[in-house]
């Protein structure tokens, strides 16, 4: 099947990031397609490289971008709620005269008609959040 | 994408406690220009975000409610408002924002897009939806 997820809270903050990983790594060990993973509201947190947990607990970021490297997962940020909370690439640190991007390997920043096209692509769309 | 779907945003937060009702809409005016079949659901406190006289100025925040009387220009016509939600807060129709649509095959004549329906018409609504967003 093609899925489609959409992570809706921040790491370690929330569960929701977890179990969206959890589920997309079971997903794929099925056979499953992931067609896109879209982050939206504080889900944007999960891109950022600037990440530093303490060494005896889960790195949530690199393990996105690892699986991400591994399967050629789409992780795509949303672009208005990444500007609201400061997840920016180097593009956009261009654009909005920041001195500095913060955005992980892996991830790419777009806009929400992705969220919408992943949708209608998809024969599912699983939406981890509150 | 020539696919058709049937897209359901569901709105169960007050406006302005959480960004979720504000992100929501945006979620809705992009996914407008793609061509789907939407309806929204106002559900729990969710159905405070349609109600009219919203001021925000003490609070410093900005005040979206204006863009729900847009909707209607985003071909965005059908607004589900759970009736037993209204009756649990104190609310009735006559406190929302009177929220319309223009239907040009109707020579363009002004359609309310509100609709109060009970729990159990969305309950059968969800059911047919192929792609269901929770704000």
């Amino acid at each position: 099947m093609k899925l489609s997820v959409m992570v809706n809270e921040g790491p370690y903050t929330h569960q929701a990031s977890d179990t969206a990983y959890n589920f997309i790594v079971a997903a794929l060990t099925a056979g499953h397609e992931i067609f896109r993973v879209f982050f939206y509201h504080d889900g944007v947190n999960n891109g950022t490289r600037l990440t530093t947990p303490p060494q005896d607990d889960r790195h949530i970021v690199n393990r996105w971008s690892e699986l991400s490297e591994a399967h050629d997962l789409d992780l795509v940020v949303c672009v208005a709620a990444a500007q609201r909370r400061g997840i920016v690439d180097s593009d956009e640190a261009k654009r909005n005269g920041k001195d500095s991007d913060n955005i992980a390997p892996g991830f790419r920043i777009s806009g929400l008609g992705q969220l919408i096209e992943a949708g209608v692509q998809a024969d599912r769309l699983l939406v981890f959040g509150d | 994408m020539s696919e058709t779907k049937k897209f359901m945003y569901i709105n169960r937060r007050a406006p302005y406690g959480t960004v979720y009702p504000l992100e929501g809409l945006e979620v809705v005016l992009i996914g407008a220009a793609f061509e789907q079949e939407v309806c929204m659901v106002f559900i729990s406190d969710g159905v405070f975000q349609l109600k009219q006289g919203q001021d925000t100025i003490d609070s410093g925040m900005k005040n979206f409610s204006p863009t729900y009387r847009a909707l209607g220009d985003y071909e965005v016509t059908r607004l589900y408002v759970e009736r037993e939600s209204l009756e649990e807060r104190g609310l009735t129709e006559a406190d929302l924002m009177p929220l319309t649509w223009e239907d040009e095959d109707d020579d363009w004549a002004e359609k309310p897009s509100i609709h109060i329906v009970s729990r159990t018409q969305l309950s059968d609504l969800l059911e047919e939806q192929d792609v269901v967003f929770n704000f």
